[in-house]
């Protein structure tokens, strides 16, 4: 593994001519949202469904960006990132049913409805505050970046690295998931959130709140984009793929690689949690099924079938990937998990540098 | 004597002894004189005909004769089957003639009615007949309702049936009835007996009665009171003991799924994400045996142990394809291989799917295996736990045996310490790496069949135990089968123990935040590698 996989080999496929591909493919999910807005009957036209699953997508694509980050460049796989998202989906989720307000079924003035069907009489300490927007936006960094601080500091102190990690963010989600089935948790339940109704004031099934909440996932991406690349390109980044290619080195030759992997580690952490911040809005539903270990490692795949370390392979494979789920799931739902595990099998046997790979010329 | 609001009032003491020495004395007639005694039966049977006193009596008369016909002319009764005709006859279903039991003709026949009061006195007699039925289980059904309703005038019934009663647990449930009983007869000594016997029983129910005794015998407050601490010790100790057998079933149950992983992931240091679904494998592999035995009368209770060699080859080969197939090519790249056999994971669930359908499958116990043993004590035991744990330590002594004294444990502790100089001692390295991944994934298949035997059967059956697993071999030491066997079973304990407290889920969070932290302390888990074999 050289460090070539650090940024998009030079030659073959340039760096120009990958920018100009990205600028192209930023222009054109742009307009999306705009082909919505024409007449049903224009060529143009682009549904409803069309928008609306793109704007998951691109959350996902935020997530693979974060894994990405984390495994590309630093060599940690972590098979728990799909908690951070979770954990950022259930901080918006909180907001989203405090806006409900009175509205809900039971018609309580600050309860959701689940807590009046439990029985509670007032809100647990934890669910202050999620009224106001900022906080839980900011919550939605924060306890995934806490939760990642905390694992990370333990894990990599102890020097856990490899698949050992793996197990151990893989049990962390496991974990996370059967503590969030429990109703006593305060979250719902098995059922988890939903029935939402407004954010920020617009009402969530209209066009205009699905469009925003578009532009929003792809500043968002764009903006993780670019903060991930800046980190990549720094000398911190090089670190980062010097620990990841021989760990023991780097820390002999004096750099503290506990602290640059928990930084990274962190950082990563954040971005995830954020994109579930926009993914839940988005889909109007947050359950503990989100936390299952499965939609973790699918994540990781969609790093691997795009090309790891190379943060654009990370955008390219979440949103193929997810496209053939989507038109397989469809068309022959029974083939999914077989064309999911062969990819699994595929790209690790035959594409170990994933779909950027084909494009780019192998190094030396 | 007080008389609780809601109850009958009792009937006075005098009436009392006499009903009393009537019962006896119908209890040895009977005994002695079977002739004279169905005399007496056919002589209660007037009185049936006559008024609710008069049938109450009856009822009465024929619940102390312990008559065998007098059972089902007293169920007929109750279920409002039994007819009278004018002239005094009474007619059983059939219609048949209760005193000569010919069949007879129902003409003019009218249903013999009750009121509350015969329906009282038919509840005890049918309590009593049952007593003395052939059917232990009757018995056993009977000493509970006794126990349950339990009268002064119960003693001398319970008493006779204890000195007639073999069945060793039907006895232990009339010894129970009769302390109750006598809890409540006026005899003193005979109630000092009975609280110092509950307190020997260290029984929930026994400890509900003495407290019951408690308040209605100011008299007798100490001796109750240490009859209830003995219960308490009992009880307490008798907890603790079932906690550790559950601790140790669970437990070995975890080192069955974590035995295989102990070869593949401990010994070879390959990581094998579809290990659960070899355990899925073996339970299928079981599924199918049984319904294959399913035919064969003779074969079909043995269709679990035959199911145990099946289920380890079928899990080997699907091991031998897969390291053979695909995971040599990914040897020293163990992220890579974590994510490929996550999707052979995937393929194999789905395939399964396919062909079994999502639904769960069920493996019947067989009939050595089911029931509850008790153990001294009263500890309860579930037959098929127990064997749970007898077949989990057997497979342990197999893989210790395997690779201690078998030439292919002995190539295989080659390979691993060092792959080149084994391969220049004539070796087949790969032939070694395939066989011992087969063997690995076989343990995972034969832990198939022990989980069939207490979950259900389905396509994901093995997705609940991999996290497990992997927390066994990381937290007992990877490479140690000593650690496993240590890790598999404190872990079981830990989470039964924690149970009671915190609920199975939280217990099992609980648990995982354990592991990580004790990580921290030993990174390479209980029983860590020393010496040369760490470094790798």
């Amino acid at each position: 593994m050289s460090a070539s996989l650090a940024v998009p080999a030079p030659g073959g496929f340039g760096r120009m001519t990958l920018r100009l591909v990205l600028i192209g493919a930023v222009l054109i999910l742009a307009l999306l949202p705009a082909l919505n807005r024409l007449p049903a009957d224009s060529a143009l036209h682009v549904s409803d469904f069309i928008v609306s699953i793109t704007g998951k997508w691109i959350t996902y694509a935020i997530l693979a960006l974060a894994i990405d980050l984390a495994w590309g460049y630093a060599g940690i796989l972590s098979l728990g990132h799909g908690a951070f998202f979770a954990l950022g989906g259930y901080a918006i989720g909180m907001h989203l049913m405090r806006l409900i307000g009175p509205r809900g079924v039971y018609g309580h003035p600050t309860l959701p409805d689940f807590m009046v069907f439990l029985g509670y009489q007032e809100l647990p300490w934890y669910w202050l505050g999620f009224d106001h927007f900022p906080f839980a936006i900011l919550m939605a960094m924060l306890v995934p970046g806490l939760l990642a601080g905390v694992v990370g500091f333990l894990a990599f102190r102890s020097r856990i690295t490899g698949v050992y990690l793996s197990i151990i963010t893989q049990a962390l989600t496991y974990a996370l998931m059967l503590a969030f089935f429990r109703n006593d948790m305060g979250f719902g339940g098995n059922n988890g959130f939903t029935d939402f109704k407004e954010l920020l004031g617009m009402p969530l099934n209209t066009s205009a709140a699905r469009s925003t909440l578009f532009y929003a996932s792809l500043l968002l991406l764009l903006g993780a984009l670019w903060l991930c690349s800046w980190v990549a390109q720094s000398k911190l980044g090089r670190v980062l793929v010097a620990i990841r290619d021989a760990e023991s080195r780097v820390r002999f030759l004096g750099y503290d690689v506990t602290r640059h992997k928990l930084f990274v580690f962190v950082l990563s952490a954040m971005i995830a949690g954020l994109a579930g911040a926009l993914y839940v809005p988005q889909v109007g539903i947050i359950n503990p099924g989100e936390f299952s270990p499965g939609n973790s490692i699918e994540a990781v795949i969609w790093v691997a079938v795009g090309g790891r370390g190379t943060l654009i392979g990370a955008l390219l494979g979440a949103f193929s990937v997810n496209a053939l789920k989507t038109w397989l799931t469809t068309v022959a739902p029974d083939l999914w998990l077989f064309a999911l595990g062969g990819l699994f099998v595929a790209v690790t046997l035959f594409l170990p540098r994933g779909l950027i790979g084909l494009f780019s010329k192998a190094p030396r | 004597m007080t008389t609780a609001p809601g109850l009958p009032r009792r009937r006075p003491f005098l009436k009392v002894d006499m009903r009393q020495f009537l019962l006896a004395l119908g209890l040895l007639l009977w005994l002695a004189l079977p002739a004279r005694a169905q005399d007496a039966y056919t002589a209660a049977l007037p009185g049936l005909a006559g008024s609710f006193g008069d049938i109450a009596t009856s009822v009465e008369q024929l619940g102390a004769l312990g008559d065998p016909r007098a059972l089902p002319l007293l169920r007929a009764l109750q279920e409002g089957k039994l007819q009278k005709t004018a002239d005094g006859r009474l007619l059983l279903p059939g219609p048949v003639d209760a005193a000569t039991g010919q069949p007879t003709d129902a003409a003019g026949a009218e249903t013999v009615r009750l009121n509350n009061r015969v329906r009282q006195a038919l509840r005890g007699a049918l309590g009593r007949l049952q007593l003395v039925s052939p059917d232990a289980a009757e018995r056993a059904t009977a000493a509970d309702a006794i126990f349950r309703s339990r009268s002064a005038e119960d003693v001398p019934l319970l008493q006779a049936a204890i000195a007639r009663e073999a069945d060793a647990g039907v006895k232990a449930r009339m010894e129970l009835a009769l302390a109750a009983a006598q809890l409540v007869a006026p005899d003193e000594s005979a109630k000092r007996d009975a609280i110092a016997r509950l307190g020997a029983a260290g029984t929930v129910e026994a400890r509900a009665l003495l407290i019951e005794a408690r308040a209605a015998n100011p008299s007798m407050v100490t001796a109750i009171d240490v009859s209830i601490a003995t219960i308490d010790r009992a009880l307490s100790i008798r907890r603790a003991a079932e906690t550790l057998f559950q601790g140790l079933s669970l437990g070995s149950v975890l080192l069955l799924a974590a035995l295989g992983l102990a070869v593949t992931f401990g010994v070879m240091g390959v990581i094998n994400m579809a290990h659960g679904e070899f355990v899925m494998l073996g339970a299928y592999a079981t599924f199918v045996v049984q319904e294959a035995c399913r035919g064969i009368p003779w074969l079909a209770p043995w269709s679990l142990p035959l199911s145990v060699p099946a289920a380890f080859l079928v899990a080997a080969a699907a091991g031998a394809v897969l390291e053979r197939g695909l995971i040599r090519h990914l040897y020293g790249r163990p992220l890579e291989t974590l994510l490929m056999t996550f999707g052979v994971g995937m393929i194999l669930q789905q395939a399964v799917r396919t062909i079994f359908g999502a639904q769960n499958r069920e493996v019947t116990s067989p009939a050595w295996m089911q029931g509850t043993l008790m153990l001294p004590g009263g500890i309860a035991v579930t037959q098929n736990r127990l064997w749970i744990i007898v077949f989990g330590i057997a497979v342990l002594l197999l893989v210790i045996a395997a690779i201690r004294f078998t030439r292919f444990g002995l190539e295989m502790r080659a390979v691993v310490q060092n792959r080149r100089i084994a391969a220049t001692m004539g070796i087949r390295t790969g032939r070694v790496d395939a066989l011992t991944f087969a063997f690995g994934s076989g343990i995972a298949g034969m832990a198939g069949v022990a989980l069939s035997q207490i979950d259900n059967v389905s396509p994901n059956l093995g997705t609940g135990y991999i996290i497990d697993s992997f927390m066994v071999v990381v937290f007992g030491g990877v490479g140690s089968l000593a650690g496993t066997l240590v890790g598999a079973l404190t872990l079981g304990v830990v989470n039964k123990v924690l149970e009671p407290y915190a609920g199975a889920v939280l217990a099992k969070v609980f648990v995982l935040v354990a592991i990580m932290l004790f990580i921290q302390r030993r990174p390479r888990g209980l029983f860590a590698l020393k010496g040369r074999a760490a470094e790798s």
